[in-house]
This record gives structure tokens, sequence and C-alpha cells, in this order.
């Protein structure tokens, strides 16, 4: 596509933003620019206010201060439709499809297609009766200049989440966008497809394109781009060229203070079995086999480290835990008691804590406050209620605003409604309360996704803690690097089967990778 | 017995009766893929009903009459937008509202200017040529002799799908009530849509009120409409959301009604609280089956807001 097209995109500048929320000043006179051709990183902890700048940038949110000139002439957008109209797209951190329209139906969503030619009938019908045909020609043509491969034709709801984001860059290549927010685009990505999604990337900076870019993985933001700017607070800290970053000083940037990303562990003090799964089978949401026969034992004091490549039966493997799944064979004991299929309130209170994976979905209520969404699953305890009855609201206070303090959680005040917390903050808030009922088993899914470096930190520190309290942790990760850190056993999950099993003194990484990828699977047996 | 009531005069009264069902639901089958729940339905028909009727009492034509009857339908919708789209009212609360409204209005009007309940002549049935005569099962009888309006009612059916379906217009419907943020971020704007699928619902409830006032009765007097409106409203949920399951339901309903008289005029002793009893049971029964419907408006009741 871009080759033929000149591009009409120079450079940005956004000058002395500033946003006031109520109780939070997002961002505090913030300059930001971007060139034509170049990617550009913006980093920052959760709340730094990346977001916040963009949504301002593509039109979303109106800034109380600031200007903003792209090509030299200001962009005085009230909505998106200015900003589309001037080539500018965004891909979000949670994505904007509709789940029942297909592909194509998603990408005609609001969509002003030129009439074939100018007399008043193509006219009339080209803005009355939708030309689907038209538009899934087109967007063919860019899937395969780009690489980009998806069926047009699918509802969104069935796509992966990887599909579901070529669907939103391709959607921003229909509309001609130059200027591209990527709003942690990766963070749901296995790595295989992040490897792709930068080649795709490189490829439309190297179009004249510019291309914003956030993530809290540093390593891919050493990879991939060419400037960085980090943000502190809503003010911003400083920029440099990548070549001459490395991940401390980065890290050191975003928090204010080195980060550590080695831990000093002792050898685990394995206990007795805690948690153990007897050839497990469940059904996925699509109907096809979840898990195929899954064994496995978790003992006290120790971390087991689920790797494998996202969609390989580790959402199955952690619902049928918690309850949230069907087991359709098999069983599962935890504390010598059997949970097979047992009510989910029940396995909680034997005491089994469950971090899912789609906290936003799973793990909150978006319309009640900080508070109310701590003590979620206590809120009958005698601890926050007397008798069971009435709220202790003093207690609840005190509790939470602990764990806001200890969690580093940024949020103006406990009766705030978390969905305006920032998307990282609100994943600190499940972690804090999933862990604050001292639970004997740990189930974390993706504890990390999502969450700044500083409380990715603090949360390996928990989980690291909690191992030599005795407590018998799974921990599924699609982030082999987190797997190898915090694990003392690493199984590794493909199909819906263990295809290896590692201790953390023999791991060869090269073969944990053929593991994941499912072609070592003779080992096994 | 069985022959006397299943009769071509029955099937014929189904058709007929599901005009006013079709208008109402179909409307608010708009409003309700969009994430607005106007519960107001019933007042705006009942309020619609005057209107027209009034109209063609006064001596103006039943095109007026439908005119009127549609713009203060109109205007009522647009003032559901306002309250639920501008003010972010409670929907469920401000649709009730919106029903008294229209009961204690259309009271008011009718005790103040009829007085006591009076009949027009309404739309004449058109025999469609050719089609009216067919003696087989009684098809000419039952689908082709009826007044414009239940054909109009029927033909919106296809028309509503291919605008719900095929149209951009149609798909910021589909968006907006499923998820209105998707649909800003497109350049959508959720309030537009919202305040022109209210206005249609409530243009085509003011019809449906219209439909029975100086088309299937030709008469007026007070509550006109018994509870038909809410019906509608549930016809919604029944169809699923789609033209065509409210097609089916409005026959479904329609046909109970239908039933009911005729089993009156036969004289037939069965208790009347049965009929009146199966529309609600039947609704129940229908939401159990749809309530897993891709096409459901997740949003629904619920306010779009961007953030500041
Ligand atoms: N709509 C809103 N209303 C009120 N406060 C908000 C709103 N959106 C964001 N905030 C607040 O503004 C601050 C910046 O949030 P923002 O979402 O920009 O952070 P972020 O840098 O993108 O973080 P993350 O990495 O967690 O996504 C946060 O403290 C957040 O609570
Ligand atoms: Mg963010």
């Amino acid at each position: 596509m871009g080759q033929g097209m000149a591009l009409q995109f120079k450079h940005l500048h956004m000058n002395g933003i500033v946003k006031q929320f109520p109780g939070v000043l997002a961002c505090d006179h913030v300059d930001f620019d971007v060139q034509a051709g170049e990617i550009h990183a913006l980093l920052g902890e959760n709340g730094a206010g990346k977001s916040t700048l963009m949504k301002i940038l593509y039109g979303l949110y109106r800034h109380d201060e600031g200007e903003i000139l792209l090509n030299d002439e200001p962009l005085n957008a009230s909505s998106p439709t200015d900003t589309i109209a001037r080539g500018v797209g965004m891909i979000h951190q949670h994505f904007m499809l509709v789940p029942s329209l297909t592909v194509v139906e998603n990408i005609a969503l609001g969509l002003r297609e030129e009439p074939a030619d100018a007399s008043f009938i193509s006219r009339l019908r080209s803005r009355s009766v939708l030309d689907l045909g038209r538009i899934r020609k087109k967007l063919v043509e860019l899937s395969e200049t780009y690489n980009l491969r998806v069926n047009p034709d699918s509802p969104i709801w069935q796509l992966s989440v990887g599909e579901q984001q070529r669907v939103e860059i391709l959607r921003a290549l229909y509309k001609g966008s130059e200027l591209l927010i990527l709003d942690e685009p990766t963070a749901v990505l296995t790595p295989q497809e992040v490897d792709d999604l930068f080649l795709i990337l490189r490829q439309m900076a190297d179009d004249g394109r510019g291309l914003i870019f956030i993530s809290h993985k540093l390593h891919e933001v050493i990879n991939l781009t060419h400037r960085i700017t980090v943000l502190r607070d809503g003010c911003r800290v400083g920029s440099i060229a990548t070549q001459d970053a490395t991940k401390e000083i980065l890290a050191e940037m975003m928090v204010g203070r080195p980060v550590v990303f080695q831990y000093d562990q002792d050898a685990a003090k394995r206990g007795p079995v805690r948690l153990s799964m007897q050839n497990v089978e469940s059904v996925s949401d699509r109907g096809t086999p979840g898990l195929s026969g899954v064994s496995m034992e978790v003992h006290a004091g120790e971390i087991v480290g689920v790797a494998g490549v996202s969609g390989n039966g580790q959402k199955e493997l952690a619902e049928v835990i918690a309850g949230l799944r069907v087991a359709t064979a098999g069983s599962v004991t935890a504390l010598d008691k059997d949970i097979t299929n047992a009510e989910p309130a029940k396995i909680k209170s034997l005491g089994i804590s469950y971090i899912p994976e789609e906290r936003m979905v799973d793990g909150i209520i978006k319309d009640f406050s900080v508070a109310e969404n701590y003590i979620l699953r206590d809120c009958t305890t005698q601890h926050y209620a007397a008798n069971g009855l009435f709220m202790r609201f003093n207690k609840i206070k005190d509790a939470c605003e602990e764990a806001i303090r200890a969690y580093a959680i940024k949020t103006p005040h406990t009766s705030t409604k978390i969905k305006s917390l920032s998307g990282g903050n609100i994943q600190k808030l499940v972690l804090a309360r999933e862990l604050s009922s001292d639970p004997q088993i740990i189930i974390a899914s993706q504890p990390t996704r999502g969450v700044d470096i500083g409380a990715i930190e603090y949360i390996h520190h928990r989980l690291l803690e909690e191992r030599d309290n005795g407590k018998a942790i799974l921990l599924i990760s699609e982030d082999l690097d987190e797997v190898l850190l915090l694990a003392d056993r690493i199984l590794v999950i493909y199909e819906g089967q263990f295809v290896g099993e590692v201790d953390r003194d023999d791991v060869v990484i090269e073969e944990i990778g053929k593991m994941m990828a499912g072609s070592a699977q003779h080992e096994m047996a | 017995m069985l022959d006397e009531i299943f009769t071509a005069s029955v099937f014929a009264a189904t058709i007929r009766l599901a005009t006013p069902y079709l208008f109402a639901a179909l409307g608010e089958m708009y409003a309700q893929r969009s994430g607005l729940l106007n519960l107001g339905v019933d007042g705006i028909m009942l309020v619609g009903s005057f209107a027209g009727f009034y109209q063609v009492y006064q001596g103006g034509s039943l095109l007026e009459g439908v005119i009127a009857a549609m713009f203060v339908g109109a205007l009522m919708g647009l003032a559901m937008a306002f309250i639920s789209v501008t003010l972010k009212a409670e929907q469920g609360i401000s649709g009730i509202g919106l029903y008294l409204f229209g009961l204690g209005m259309s009271e008011l009007l009718f005790q103040s200017l009829l007085g006591t309940p009076r009949t027009v002549s309404g739309f004449p049935d058109i025999y469609i040529p050719g089609l009216s005569d067919i003696q087989f099962l009684g098809i000419g009888q039952i689908f082709f002799q009826h007044n414009l309006l239940v054909y109009v009612a029927f033909a919106l059916v296809p028309i509503s799908a291919f605008i719900l379906n095929k149209t951009p217009f149609g798909l910021n419907i589909r968006a907006v009530g499923q998820m209105p943020a998707a649909a800003d971020a497109m350049g959508v704007s959720v309030s537009r849509v919202r305040y022109i699928t209210s206005t249609i619902g409530g243009a085509m409830a003011g019809l449906a009120g219209a439909s029975l006032s100086i088309a299937l009765i030709g008469a007026y007097q007070q509550n006109l409409t018994s509870g038909m409106g809410f019906i509608a409203v549930a016809l919604v949920y029944f169809g699923a959301w789609r033209p065509y399951g409210v097609m089916a339901g409005a026959l479904l309903f329609s046909f109970v009604n239908a039933l009911q008289l005729q089993i009156n005029v036969i004289g037939f002793d069965i208790p009347t609280e049965f009929t009146v009893m199966a529309p609600p049971i039947i609704t129940i029964l229908a939401l159990v089956i749809t309530s897993k419907s891709k096409e459901k408006p997740t949003e629904l009741t619920k306010p779009f807001e961007r953030g500041t």
C-alpha cells in the first residue's frame, strides 16, 4: 500500500499539555513530539498519564492547557472524527471492537466511504447502503501487503486476542492512519505474535508513518523504537535515544530509584502436597478440547510455573481449579479435599486464592469503588462486617488504604470508582485483594500483565515471600522470563497437555522454547 | 368445534391485530438495539392514538391523522432521549414516567375534548386486485383484504431488517448498543444515534396508537391500548432483537387475541383468565430462550460516558 501513496505526515508536536481529573493531575505540562518514520516509545509507571496523553491526542479527552500541532497546523479536535480525518489512528489498551460484528463490519464502523463517482445516485448509495464487498476487497489487499492474516467474515468474539489485534491494526491502516498510537499492544500477545507485530510496525515506519508505542516491557522498547520518552506522575522526566538506553537507565527514570531485575532466593523448602490434579479434562469456550488429561502436584513452599504459548489450556487450567469451569473428567484435590467441580465460594473458603487473567472482566465490578472492590471476596467476614451483616466502614477504609500504600496503587481516594483508575492500578488492586486473605494455595494467572516494573518487583517479592511462608503457588504466565525467574519447577503446557517438566536448576531455555512450540512432545512419556 | 375456532376470519383477525404490536415493537427494537430501553411505549401509543383520532374527528384527513400521531410520538421519543441520554437518568424509571404522563395526558385530553367515546370512519379495507379473491385456504381473506396500515406494518419488517443489517446507520445502531466506547472511538456519535433511534421508536409507537384508533377500531375511548405497549416492549426481547423474530412474536400474540375474541363469539366456556395469562407466560418462556442471543444489545439501559 503505502509505497505508492505519498504520505502527508511530517511531524507532531504536543506542547505543555495539562489535564486535570477530579483529584488527579494526569498530565502536568507535558511536551511530546513524533517525526515521520520514527517509532517513539512512551514509558512510565501505572497511572503516569500515558493513556491520558494519547487519548488527548486522539481527541477522546479535551486538554485543559497546551497545544497540539500536526504538521505545524493546530489539531483542534473535539472528537476522534476530526483526528481520524487528519490521519491519526489509535489502538487502545482495551480493544475497541464490537464482539457480535464481523471483522469487515467493525472496519466499516464510522467509515466515510468515497462514492464511486460524483453523481447524486452514487453519493446517496455510498451514504445509505453498506458496501461491505468493496471494503472486504480492500481489506484483503491490505492484509496481504502487511501479512496480517485474519478471516474478514468472522465475528470478533470468535477471534483470539492476537487476531483481534491484527484487526485493530488493519482498521488503522484502512483508515489511512499516518500517525498511529499503540497503547500496550503487546500486553496480550504471544512472543511469536510480538515478533510478527514488530515486523509490521517497522515496515509502517519505513513507509514514513509516525508511531507511538507504549509498553511496560523494556526489552521490547529497546528492541523496537528509535526514541524513548518517560513520564512519571504526569510529568515528563526526559527523552533519550534508544541506542543510549539500557534497562537499568530506563527503570530508574521511570521509578526514580534503581530497580532489581534478579532476586536472590533460597532453595525451596518443599512441604506436603497441597494441590493436585489427576487426568483432568475440560472444554474451551469455543467447544474444542481445552485440557486433555492433565496431572500435576503443587507442594507447600514451592512455586510451580506453567509456561506455554497463550491459548494452550492455561486459562482452562486455572478456571477448573477455581471452580469456574467444569472438569469433564478427572479430579482436583486441594488440602486433602476433593474439590472437583465444587462451587467457587467453597473453593475460596478452603483457602485458595485466584488471580484471574482477565481482571477487567472477572476481577472487578467496574462501577464499584476501590474500597468495595477491595473487600469483594471477604465482605461478609467478621473483620469487615459485624455479625456478617453491618459493614464496618472504618475497618474497610483502613484495610484498603493499607493495601493502596503497600502496592503503591494510584487512586485519589478509596471511594473513587475503580473504572477511572489506570489499567495497571486496577490489576494491582485485584492482586492486593487476593493475597490479603492469607491463602494456603495461590493460583496466579499472568499476575504482572500490564503492570509497571516497580509493581512487578513488588509482586514478585510478595510471591516469593508467600512461598517462603509455606504457601503452594501455581504461577501461570506467558512471560517465560517471569516463569524462569520465580518458579522452582516448570511445567510446559502445549495443546492442553503438559509436555515437559524441568527443575529450576536444569533449565535450558532453548529446550523449553521447543517444548512450548510443541516439537519436543516425545521427550515426555 | 375446532373448525368453528380456527376459521379464516380468525386468521385474518390475527394479521390485522398484529399491526399495532408490529409498529410499536419494531420502533422499540431500534431503540433497544442502540442501548435504550423505553418502557413508555404504551404511554406514547395512548397519546398517539388520541392525536390521530382527534385530527380525523375534527375533519382532518386520515393521512393528517397519521402524521399527527407520529409527530406527537416523535416528540415523546425525543423527550425520552433527552432524559436518558443527555440527563443520563435511570431508563426504567423515566420510561415508567413517560407511560404515566401519556396515560394522564390522553385521559385529560379525552375528558376535555371528547367527554364520551366517539367513532370515526377509519382506514377502509383495500382488496388487492387478483389476490383478494383467492379462495384456496381462505388466503384471499386472510392476507389481502386489509386496511393500508396493515400492509405498511408488514412491509416495515423486511425494511427494518435491511436498515439494521445493510446500512451504515444500522451498523452504527448495533455498535452503539453493544460497545459504545468502540463506536465513539471510531467517530460515531453515541448520543446522536440514540436520539435518532428513540425518536424513530416514538414516532412508530404513535403510529401504532393511530393504527388502533383510526384503523382497527375507528373509535377512541379511555386507555384504548390497555397495555399493548408493554407487550410490544416484551416482544422485542421475544424476537431476540431481530425484525422477523419480532414479527413472529407479534403474530403469536395477535393470534391469542383473535382466538380470545372468537371463543367469546361462539360462546364457548373457558375462563377468560386463561387467555389473559397466556401472553405473560409465553413472554417469560421466550425470555429464557433468547437470553443468550448474540444480537442482544449488552449495553441496554446503560448511559454512555466517555470520561471528560
Ligand atoms: N476518566 C478518568 N477519570 C478520572 N481519573 C482518570 C480518568 N482516566 C485516568 N484517570 C487517572 O489519571 C491518571 C493517569 O491515568 P492513565 O490511564 O493515563 O495512566 P497510564 O500511564 O496509561 O497507566 P497504565 O500503565 O496503568 O495504563 C491515573 O491516576 C488515573 O487514575
Ligand atoms: Mg494506560
